[in-house]
This record gives C-alpha cells, sequence and structure tokens, in this order.
C-alpha cells in the first residue's frame, strides 16, 4: 500500500468545482502526517488545463477520452476502478455529491475498500485516518477508524476551499484508458439549466424559508403573506419542493441554491446537513421549530421551540 | 416493464435519538421504524410509470425489524402488484451495514427477472456508504443515482438526474440498470388506511431467506454521539405575541426592517 492520498476531481462546464478544492485542501493537511503525496485524478476531454489548477496536489492523473466528456457514473468507475486497484492509495477522497454518491459506494463494493460517507472531519491518529460521518440528517457523529486504506465521500462546505488552491504547478501524468468506453449502457444527452424561476432567491437579501413543518400547500400562503410583509421572498428546503409545493428555483441546499441573505427566517426546517450547507454563512439566522433538538438550531443565530404558524401568524399581525 | 422498488426502514428522526451504553451505536429501545422517504418517492415513481406504461410493480424489502409487513402492504394499498420481503435471523441489535443489505438484496433479486430496480438514493443512516451503487456492482448492471424523472422511450429510459444549483443532467440508460431514486415526478401518493387493512387481509407477501450477513466492509466505529447542535442558537422565550416582538426588535436593530 502507498500513503498517497487520490483526490477525485469534480468538474462541470469547464470549471472544478468549489468542493474540489475543499478536499484537495485536506488532503493536503492530512498528507503532512501520512507522509504520502496528494495525487490528483481528473477524468473528462481536454481536462489538462483543469489539472493544471490542482497546485494542491503533487501530481495528477488525467484521463482523457470523449467518452468522458461529460459524466456518466458507468464511464468514470471504468476508469477509476482499475486506477485505484493499480496504485492502492491511502485513502480515496471523493465529494458526497450527485457525482461522488455514485461512484464512492461503487468503489468500495468493487475493490473491498471499507467506505465512510458523509464525513465532515478528517484526521489522523497513530497512522489511522478517523473520520467523522453525520448521520441521521445531522443529529448523531460518528467517528470511524480506518487502519488501512479505504474511501471516504466528504461533505461539501466540511474544509476550507483556500488551503486546496495554494501550491504550485503538479505534474501531470496522462493515464492508459480501459480499451473500450463507448457502447456503455448510459448514454449523457444534455444539461438542463435550471428554469429562471419568477423569483431570484440568491439575490434576495430577506428569504422566509420553509420546510416540511409547512405540513401543506394550503400553508405556503401564509409564508408568502409574512415574506410580503418583510419585504423578502419565499424559499423552501428539498422535502417542500420535492413535495412539488414550490418549484426548484426556491429549494435552498446542496442540490439547490446557495443563497446568503442579510435575514434567514427557517420554519419547520430541522437543518439536514444538505440543507445548511445551502444557507449558513447568511447574516442572521432565526430557527422556528418544534424540535428543541433540530440541527437548524446548530447554525441558527437565535432559536424559537414553537408551532412555526403561531409565531407566523404574530409576525404578521404586528407587521 | 418490471420494476423492483426496494424500501427500507429508518429510525424516524421525529424521535429524540439517544445513543446506547457502547457509545458506538443508536439506543436500540429509543428507534421507531419509519419508511425511508426517498423509497417513499421510488415507489411513487415506479407507480407513475405502471399508470403510463403498464409497468408491474414489485415491492422489496428486508424486514430487519420483524415490522417491515406494513409499509409493504401500504405499497400495495397504493398500486403495487407484488411483495416480498427477506427474512433471516435478524434481532434488535442488528444492524445491517449498506453493503451487507446490498449483498442480501443482490441474492434475492438474482433470480427475479427485472428491467429496473428503483432504490431510495439514500438513507439517514448510510454510514458506509449508499445502497444503490453497490447493489448494482453485485448485480453487474450500470447505476445512476440522484434520479428525479424516469420516462421511456423506445426501449431505454431517459432520466433525469440533480446536479447542484439547481442544474440536471438528462441521460439514457438501457434496462437493467438501478436507479437511485431523489425525488418522483410527484409527491406520493396515500394509501386510505382502510385499503391498507382490506389488503393486509387478501394479500401475500412472499418470503425470501437471506442469506449470510456480509459483514466484510463495515467500517469500526469508535464514536457515536449527538453533536451539541443547540450551542449556537440563543432561545427566544415566551408567547407567540412576545416571540414576534422580540424577532421584529432583532430586525429593527439590524436595520433590516
Amino acid at each position: 500500500m502507498a500513503q498517497d492520498i487520490f483526490v477525485i476531481a469534480e468538474h462541470l462546464k469547464g470549471s472544478l468545482t468549489e468542493g474540489t478544492f475543499e478536499i484537495l485542501g485536506a488532503a493536503r493537511t492530512l498528507a503532512g502526517t501520512t507522509g504520502g503525496s496528494v495525487v490528483g485524478v481528473v477524468l473528462g476531454q481536454g481536462v489538462e488545463p483543469l489539472a493544471g489548477q490542482m497546485v494542491a496536489a503533487d501530481r495528477v492523473l488525467v484521463a482523457n477520452d470523449a467518452a468522458l466528456a461529460d459524466f456518466t457514473p458507468e464511464a468514470y468507475l471504468a476508469v477509476l476502478e482499475p486506477l485505484i486497484r493499480q496504485h492502492q492509495p491511502r485513502l480515496t477522497m471523493l465529494l458526497n455529491t450527485s457525482f461522488g454518491m455514485d461512484l464512492a459506494a461503487a468503489l468500495s463494493e468493487r475493490l473491498s475498500l471499507p467506505l465512510v460517507a458523509y464525513c465532515k472531519k478528517l484526521e489522523t491518529e497513530n497512522g489511522a485516518v478517523v473520520a467523522t460521518s453525520q448521520i441521521y440528517g445531522g443529529k448523531v457523529n460518528a467517528e470511524c477508524v480506518l487502519e488501512g486504506p479505504g474511501i471516504v465521500s466528504v461533505l461539501t462546505g466540511s474544509f476550507p476551499a483556500d488551503a486546496g488552491r495554494a501550491g504550485s504547478a503538479p505534474a501531470i501524468e496522462t493515464v492508459p484508458l480501459p480499451a473500450s468506453l463507448n457502447g456503455r449502457k448510459v448514454q449523457f444527452k444534455t444539461l438542463i439549466e435550471p428554469e429562471v424561476g419568477d423569483v431570484d432567491i440568491t439575490r434576495s437579501d430577506i428569504i422566509v424559508a420553509v420546510g416540511r413543518g409547512i405540513q401543506s400547500q394550503d400553508n405556503i400562503g401564509t409564508a408568502e403573506e409574512l415574506a410580503q410583509a418583510l419585504g423578502g421572498v419565499v424559499a423552501s428546503s428539498r422535502p417542500v419542493t420535492d413535495a412539488g409545493w414550490l418549484p426548484r428555483s426556491r429549494q435552498v441546499g446542496k442540490s439547490g441554491m446557495s443563497v446568503k441573505p442579510r435575514l434567514y427566517l427557517a420554519l419547520g426546517i430541522s437543518g439536514a446537513p444538505e440543507h445548511l450547507e445551502g444557507m449558513k454563512d447568511a447574516g442572521l439566522i432565526i430557527a422556528v421549530n418544534t424540535d428543541p433538538n433540530a440541527p437548524i438550531f446548530g447554525v441558527a443565530h437565535y432559536g424559537v421551540v414553537a408551532d412555526l404558524f403561531d409565531v407566523t401568524e404574530s409576525l404578521i399581525e404586528k407587521l | 416493464m418490471h420494476i423492483l422498488v426496494v424500501i427500507k426502514q429508518v429510525p424516524d428522526l421525529v424521535e429524540e435519538l439517544e445513543i446506547n451504553s457502547d457509545g458506538t451505536a443508536l439506543d436500540p429501545d429509543c428507534i421507531s421504524p419509519t419508511l425511508n422517504e426517498f423509497d417513499d418517492h421510488a415507489l411513487e415513481e415506479a407507480l407513475l410509470l405502471k399508470e403510463a406504461v403498464g409497468a408491474q410493480v414489485t415491492v422489496l424489502g428486508i424486514d430487519a425489524t420483524g415490522e417491515l409487513d406494513q409499509a409493504l402492504y401500504t405499497a400495495m394499498a397504493k398500486g403495487a402488484d407484488r411483495a416480498k420481503k427477506i427474512v433471516g435471523d435478524f434481532d434488535e441489535e442488528t444492524h445491517l451495514s449498506s453493503h451487507a443489505r446490498a449483498r442480501l438484496l443482490a441474492e434475492a433479486i438474482k433470480p427475479i427477472g427485472y428491467d429496473f430496480v428503483f432504490v431510495g438514493v439514500q438513507a439517514v443512516d448510510d454510514l458506509d456508504g449508499q445502497v444503490a451503487p453497490m447493489l448494482a456492482t453485485h448485480l453487474g448492471v450500470p447505476h445512476v443515482g440522484v434520479v428525479t424523472a424516469v420516462h421511456p422511450i423506445n426501449g431505454v429510459v431517459s432520466i433525469q438526474k440533480e446536479y447542484w444549483a439547481g442544474i440536471m443532467a438528462e441521460m439514457d440508460v438501457t434496462p437493467p440498470a438501478v436507479l437511485g431514486i431523489q425525488a418522483a415526478r410527484q409527491s406520493p401518493r396515500y394509501a386510505p388506511v382502510s385499503k391498507v387493512r382490506q389488503i393486509s387481509k387478501e394479500a401475500t407477501i412472499e418470503e425470501i431467506e437471506a442469506g449470510e450477513v456480509d459483514e466484510r466492509l463495515v467500517v469500526p466505529v469508535r464514536r457515536m454521539y449527538l453533536p451539541e447542535s443547540s450551542g449556537r442558537a440563543e432561545f427566544i422565550e415566551g408567547e407567540p405575541g412576545e416571540v414576534a416582538d422580540a424577532i421584529l426588535n432583532l430586525l429593527r436593530e439590524r436595520g433590516i426592517k
């Protein structure tokens, strides 16, 4: 086993994602104690310039092929599985995103390597990697020990991206590809850009965000009324858009929008890690939830343990 | 088209969670099982395909809690054609890892013909990763996760996969394949209690004996703990009117209102 740390890069529309720099920086810190190299891995077509941007890596392995131009789990796995088997890194790092979730669990099973998912903290201890995972909707942390080679999929926003942007030009190596990447069962067709909604929540200074606690589509109107009185807009957590009560353009969090308003009033939002990722940097966060243990209170500046409708109606009356 | 929908129960997060005396897992006494919400979406998407193109829908789960029947009957009351459960020597101390689940499911699924397996994209207790990509690996078929729409077209399905910042990808997937469903195209339907009760009297759930539980890739949990999440928020107390006044004061102090 080598002591190297593999960092699987993510990129979309010609740019590395912020998360890629976050895990690169985390890998750099870990490598300081494990003693191995940080090895970036970029799959795509014409991605050498992106490899060159992974300056926190000592070297970057590049897989270049038209079949890799757009992400598909099938083609990516066909390249990554033999690559990791051949190099046997100490740790393989991915992001717990739409890309990484498809890859990490499959690589774990294919390569018989343990996986710690939803990872938010990484340390080394006597040569072991200690990975802390955030599970049960952010309500429980689990410290897991990887004595030998393993895989982690990291929640975005867990590490500062700046550390992943420091360094000098890495060595770039092109890796050989498996015999055929074509004729696969999953074919990328097109990217669908977000619908331009009636409002752009990322531009609003005041957001009234509703979660599962809003209970039904009929109650969205109450939140709208409060938002209007405050001069803001209504946004939501994922369950509300999944239920079709608000359009996707209103969704805050990992798969939706990242927002940074002056006021984020969270009504009936428990605060799953995926949601917190999109709003934790708001200027003033006030959360109303009936559950005093809701993780949203971990990022809120002010909390109210109460029925959201009681508070909302009182606010509307007074405005 | 035959769709297998894999469902599982997870601890209901509405209940207060407690850690066991070892400090390495949840205390089973505080767990109240509920259907994984993403599995409910997986079932809904399958039922939409049943309505659109006459897909056959079989719902399947590992009965690790001894309480899966109700979830399976509910799925049938919503429109699933058949239900199967994997039974074995599980007790309340059994925590099946995602890897172990994937292996048990694959053994049960292999003898069943299928075009697609739909699985909820994730679950709140997926510490060692998501089941769908592992299941696909065992079955030797492709997988795509974070799927929010499935449309059959000319022998393949066109799927939408959610990325981030509202961006989605469209991909074509040739069966057989495993799809990790993030959200159905519509909110999961409800089944009236009376219908569930009727189904539970009339329908049968086929039992499949579980194979050996594979614990090769279990990640050793050294410590499980409840983060001090309430550390940051300052709590505002009082009647709703007082709370509203306090909030409005905060907004005025900061020049927000």
